[in-house]
């Protein structure tokens, strides 16, 4: 795992001095670390909807998101792309218009499903990812990821792999926190979310609010890493159930 | 992308089996789907399932100034969206017809039966008053929407709680939920609306039609109503000639209608305030049907990162080190400095025909060019002093130059920079020096 995070380097301009303080600061208290990581409780439903071909609601904590999938289906002759897919995300907010940040979101969202998705597989046809916000308890752009993957598989949507979505957040004395709530992002010093494919765990899609330096973006990165490690657990054993007898 | 348009065997189908008084889901003709109401961890939220069709209710509040002709009413505020999520054929962003009668609808049943006492919404008679958003998303689209929105609607409006408020003289203060406890809206009634299609021209009718009957109705006549009977709002589509007993019948059974689903919304919002008032768990997430086979939990998973530490500093060990950089500015004059490697100024190298004018014009612009040099006093003290008198009498190529960075030699500070970076970046500096000599050739 090391060796595929090294390809994928960081470069950050006069940090070397800064590292080396923060490691001596923040070097003791890994203890008080332990316990504070945790994700919240998490619950998924699978096809709940009729209309469209996959469907799923995702909830993390208080967070919930509903994801439709419709696809592979007929594309508009503007948007074909020859030889593969034409993914589109459509997030929408609970309340009031789309606005900038729900652009922002779905262009990351589709960036990441893009990257998973064998396109190539269904040329001159369309996928179109709804999500549709419930409650934003915190972690929204992670519950999008998850929702948008398990709306994917509903559909049978091939994919050369499944990806979820991690958000860490760093408290103002370097703490690291996983699966952040509402409160606890507004008073982060930084808020970090990752896409993380499930075959090796590689970074699919990152985005970062704040500041934060070289090895705490590493330290994260391998948080969210762990944490993947729950996320596709829970996948693997809510889709087992889906698929089993009884 | 486009509906999947029905065949006329389905319609010859559907219509058939409405005349033999059969529906496709078993129904009879006055039964409502089943209808489940939830709520959100947040006041005045809402999700309706009519059967299959789902909307989800969200009631926002804020502080705006009053319309001028209604000084005193607060301002009740429908959106109903139709996303994609619903049916493939909805397209966002686009104001169907469909979704502007619907809208209509809405208001006309909610706004203009007064249900919402919008005098209480009131804080500055003129100045401010309280907005009360309801936004209303489709989830699913599987026939009669507006039933479903009416209900989601008025649900979310019961539910929502606003800030309380004070005044005191000129002075408004708005408290947060854990100061004091949010307020309801004062509502009045709860209207519902009830539709009813019909076929052959009026001969069939059929209560809380489906999606598929709904595409082979006729005439769709909805109706509001409260539990008191009154009648809210009442619209008849499609262009069908109804009989007046027709609609006194639909009225009727509207009424009916109309008592059994408030009270089922009363009875979904008692025990919502009773889990609510106990401290229980309540949101979305306890309504999950969590015996189906298509939904799954997991409790609160620890995740063990004691060894985030190590592993990012060993990858950061491993990893390739940045490009040096100086993170320390050089200081060239007073008031400007340089931050990393640059490429050298051009600016003060003349092109060889300027400097000709230049020549020509004589040394009186440059002279007051190195006054100012001259004058500031911060310019590295001696070395500086000592360049002075050169420089004035010169009228060589290189005075500019010399201006852009008095008080060092350029030589000087270059190895300054490598001292500070440790290690000399090769690649840079003969670029440079070609650089610096081409003007002179």
């Amino acid at each position: 795992m090391r060796k595929r995070l090294n390809s994928w380097s960081w470069r950050m301009e006069g940090t070397t001095q800064t590292d080396a303080k923060i490691r001596t600061e923040y070097g003791t208290d890994s203890s008080s670390r332990g316990p504070g990581c945790s994700l919240r409780h998490f619950a998924c439903e699978q096809n709940l909807l009729s209309r469209p071909d996959g469907s799923a609601s995702f909830l993390q904590g208080d967070t919930s998101v509903l994801a439709g999938v419709y696809g592979p289906a007929e594309v508009k002759v503007s948007k074909e792309i020859f030889n593969k897919a034409t993914l589109e995300v459509i997030l929408r907010p609970k309340i009031g218009l789309p606005g900038v940040a729900e652009k922002s979101r779905e262009r990351l969202i589709r960036n990441t499903c893009e990257a998973v998705v064998l396109g190539a597989l269904h040329p001159r046809t369309s996928i179109t990812i709804v999500l549709q916000v419930i409650s934003d308890a915190g972690s929204l752009l992670a519950c999008c990821l998850n929702a948008a993957c398990m709306a994917l598989v509903d559909a049978g949507v091939p994919m050369q792999a499944l990806f979820c979505g991690v958000t860490c957040a760093l408290d103002t004395d370097g703490t690291l926190m996983l699966d952040p709530t509402a409160k606890q992002e507004k008073e982060a010093r930084a808020v970090l979310t990752f896409a993380l494919d499930s075959v090796e765990q590689k970074l699919l899609m990152s985005t970062t609010k704040g500041l934060f330096s070289d090895a705490e973006l590493q330290q994260c990165l391998a948080a969210a890493q762990a944490a993947s490690q729950h996320v596709f657990r829970f996948y693997r054993e809510s889709l087992q159930r889906r698929y089993s007898k009884s | 992308m486009k509906e999947t348009p029905l065949s006329n065997c389905e319609r010859r189908f559907l219509l058939r089996a409405i005349e033999e008084k059969k529906r496709l889901d078993g129904r009879q003709t006055y039964d409502y789907r089943s209808i489940k109401i939830s709520f959100g961890t947040d006041y005045g939220c809402c999700m309706v399932e009519l059967g299959k069709t789902r909307v989800l209710g969200q009631v926002s509040c804020e502080l705006v100034s009053p319309k001028l002709n209604r000084a005193t009413e607060g301002i009740l505020f429908f959106n109903l969206e139709l996303s994609q999520m619903a049916a493939p054929a909805f397209e966002p962003g686009r104001q169907s017809d469909l979704l502007v009668k619907l809208n209509r609808l809405l208001e006309r049943c909610l706004r203009n039966s007064k249900c919402i006492d919008t005098e209480s919404l009131c804080v500055v008679a003129g100045e401010k008053v309280w907005q009360i958003r309801v936004d209303l998303h489709l989830l699913n689209h599987d026939g009669n929407i507006i039933d479903a929105a009416s209900i989601a609607a008025i649900v979310a409006l019961c539910h929502f709680r606003r800030p309380d408020v004070s005044v005191q003289g000129d002075e408004v203060t708005l408290y947060t939920p854990e100061e004091r406890d949010p307020v309801p809206l004062s509502v009045h009634h709860l209207p519902i609306c009830v539709s009813f299609a019909f076929f052959r021209q009026g001969t069939f009718l059929l209560v809380d039609p489906s999606e598929r009957e709904e595409r082979v109705m006729d005439g769709l006549l909805v109706i509001a109503m409260n539990k008191h009977r009154e009648i809210c709002t009442l619209q008849s589509s499609g262009g069908i000639m109804l009989l007046a007993e027709q609609v006194l019948r639909c009225s009727k059974i509207a009424g009916v209608k109309v008592a059994e689903i408030t009270e089922l919304i009363q009875k979904a919002l008692e025990n919502d305030q009773k889990v609510r008032k106990e401290g229980g768990k309540f949101g979305f997430a306890e309504s999950i049907a969590n015996q189906r086979i298509t939904a799954f939990r997991m409790e609160k998973a620890p995740v063990d990162t004691s060894d985030v530490e190590e592993r990012a500093e060993e990858i950061i060990a491993e990893a390739e080190p940045p490009p040096e950089v100086v993170s320390d500015p050089v200081l060239w004059t007073p008031g400007t400095a340089q931050i990393g490697e640059g490429v050298e100024n051009s600016w003060g190298d003349l092109e060889d025909s300027e400097k000709e004018e230049e020549e020509e014009e004589g040394g009186s612009d440059e002279a007051i060019v190195l006054d100012s040099v001259t004058v500031d006093p911060g310019v590295d003290g001696p070395s500086a002093g000592s360049r002075d008198a050169p420089i004035v009498l010169s009228d060589s190529e290189e005075e500019d130059m010399v201006i852009l960075e008095p008080g060092k030699d350029p030589q000087t500070i270059r190895t300054q920079t490598v001292r500070a970076k440790q290690e000399p970046v090769p690649s840079r500096k003969p670029a440079r020096r070609r650089r610096k000599k081409r003007p002179a050739q």
